[in-house]
């Protein structure tokens, strides 16, 4: 029988539970997130992007270079202390997945500096740590009823749905910008080159007569 | 008194009162540690636009917040009044579907009726050119499109759902947004296939031309030189 003015046992252990938890969670990286982002990267410039990462946090870096040029693009990630993780020049798509080995400000650049007059459309995926949960509250790390968890696994299934679906508009739009570049090109070139054809053939005809022509003259001249 | 074996009553010692107040504080400090926003430089003048391809009916927020690098401090504070960004959005046909002033901090929200690719473009007002001078202005971004957008504890709230039909009403919105973006891959495909036919018209026709051109050319040209020769009784 609890003596009057005791805190009753569930409270108690509740608390003591309660504190362990916060303790346990202040150890664990905060609720991470997914930056999703289409910039335009003009010829000879430079964008950086830099996000500040607790440590421990796995992250992703993927990126797709879109529209523009060639398909390709340098890209460079560093670490707060300047080291870098990640380095390749004119790549079309990659995907890097790192752990973050110190707290700090992580920085990624892309850089189209070596080309003189395109412009290129770059994609990028930073995926950092765990997506939000659903429920931002203590009870979370209660165990999930069959249901809960059917959920939680057709999330996960249909979030890689999107994330593929998301791969394949990008290389559409990258082969479909093929194609109308194409498409434009192929147009100048046929008008180019007839009005080529005809000149140069038109010119030829002229050319030669007008060989003949002073020959002639030079003949008469020597005749009378 | 408690005699089951393990457990322990416990008294609550002076001084432990404050026990849940530190509790609540420490709970807050680890949720409210700023969001996981990406973040840029931009220039005085310069515009900075995005792209975001999507299908029609998708709802997009935006949020950003600016920071001012403080020469003095040599750190860069929290917004200062009277900096804003001005936010233009515009759809595939280039009208401009939102064009807002907001202040250092905001949060825009636009929802597309066209599919297709959406253009966000943001510029700062330097209204104070005197604290700018040549900085650079720090910029949090945040978009996100379609279910990402949805802000499930107001829906919870707001529709009184249980957990399980906050899940099952989560997994609804995934596959709504899913079923958009075949739609719009479905609209996407034919104008690809559109160009496609096109170059491939396009390539034929020049061709018969060209062998046309080439024929007429050279039957004109040999005529025209023989009859050129003859004249000068060369032939």
């Amino acid at each position: 029988m609890p003596r009057p003015g005791s805190v009753p046992r569930w409270a108690a252990a509740a608390g003591r539970w309660g504190c362990r938890l916060l303790a346990l969670l202040l150890l664990v990286p905060g609720p991470g997130g997914a930056s999703e982002i289409t910039f335009e990267l003009p010829d000879n410039a430079k964008q950086c992007f830099y996000e500040d990462i607790a440590q421990g946090t796995k992250c992703t870096l993927e990126f797709q270079v879109i529209t523009g040029g060639h398909y390709d693009v340098d890209c460079r990630l560093e670490d707060p202390d300047g080291k870098v993780l990640y380095k390749e020049m004119k790549k079309q798509y990659d995907s890097f997945t790192f752990t973050a080995s110190k707290n700090g400000t992580y920085k990624f650049c892309f850089s189209n500096e070596f080309s003189t007059f395109t412009h290129k459309t770059v994609y990028f995926d930073f995926q950092v740590g765990e997506d939000p949960p659903l429920f931002p509250s203590e009870n979370r790390v209660s165990a999930l009823t069959q249901m809960e968890s059917a959920c939680v696994s057709i999330h996960e299934a249909l979030k890689s749905v999107i994330d593929y679906q998301t791969h394949f508009r990008l290389r559409e739009a990258q082969g479909r910008s093929r194609a109308e570049d194409l498409n434009t090109r192929v147009a100048y070139w046929s008008v180019g080159e007839a009005l080529i054809l005809l000149v140069v053939s038109i010119g030829q005809v002229f050319l030669l007569k007008s060989f003949f022509s002073d020959k002639r003259t030079t003949i008469t001249r020597v005749g009378s | 008194m408690a005699v089951e074996l393990g457990v322990r009553v416990v008294r609550p010692r002076p001084g432990t009162e404050l026990g849940g107040v530190m509790r609540a504080l420490l709970l807050w400090l680890w949720l409210a540690t700023p969001g996981s926003a990406l973040y840029f430089h931009i220039g005085e003048t310069e515009k900075k636009c995005f792209i975001e391809e999507i299908p029609d009916e998708t709802m997009v927020i935006g949020n950003y917040r600016t920071q001012l690098y403080d020469k003095q401090r040599e750190e860069y504070q929290p917004a200062t009044p009277g900096l804003g960004m001005f936010v233009e959005v515009k759809d595939p046909e280039d009208k401009v579907i939102l064009a807002r002033q907001y202040g250092s901090e905001g949060r825009f929200t636009f929802t597309s009726h066209t599919p297709g690719e959406h253009q966000i473009c943001l510029h700062s007002n330097s209204t104070k050119f005197s604290l700018f001078a040549g900085g650079m202005l720090r910029v949090h971004l945040d978009i996100q499109v379609g279910e990402h957008a949805n802000d499930y504890a107001e829906i919870a709230a707001k529709d009184k759902l249980s957990e399980l039909q906050l899940r099952v009403r989560q997994l609804v919105e995934q596959v709504e947004q899913i079923q958009k973006e075949q739609n719009y891959q479905r609209w996407r495909e034919e104008r690809f296939r559109q160009t496609s036919e096109s170059t491939n018209q396009r390539v034929l026709w020049w061709s018969i031309l060209q062998t046309l051109i080439l024929v007429a050319i050279g039957v004109w040209q040999m005529r025209h030189l023989k009859s050129f020769f003859e004249a000068k009784k060369l032939v």
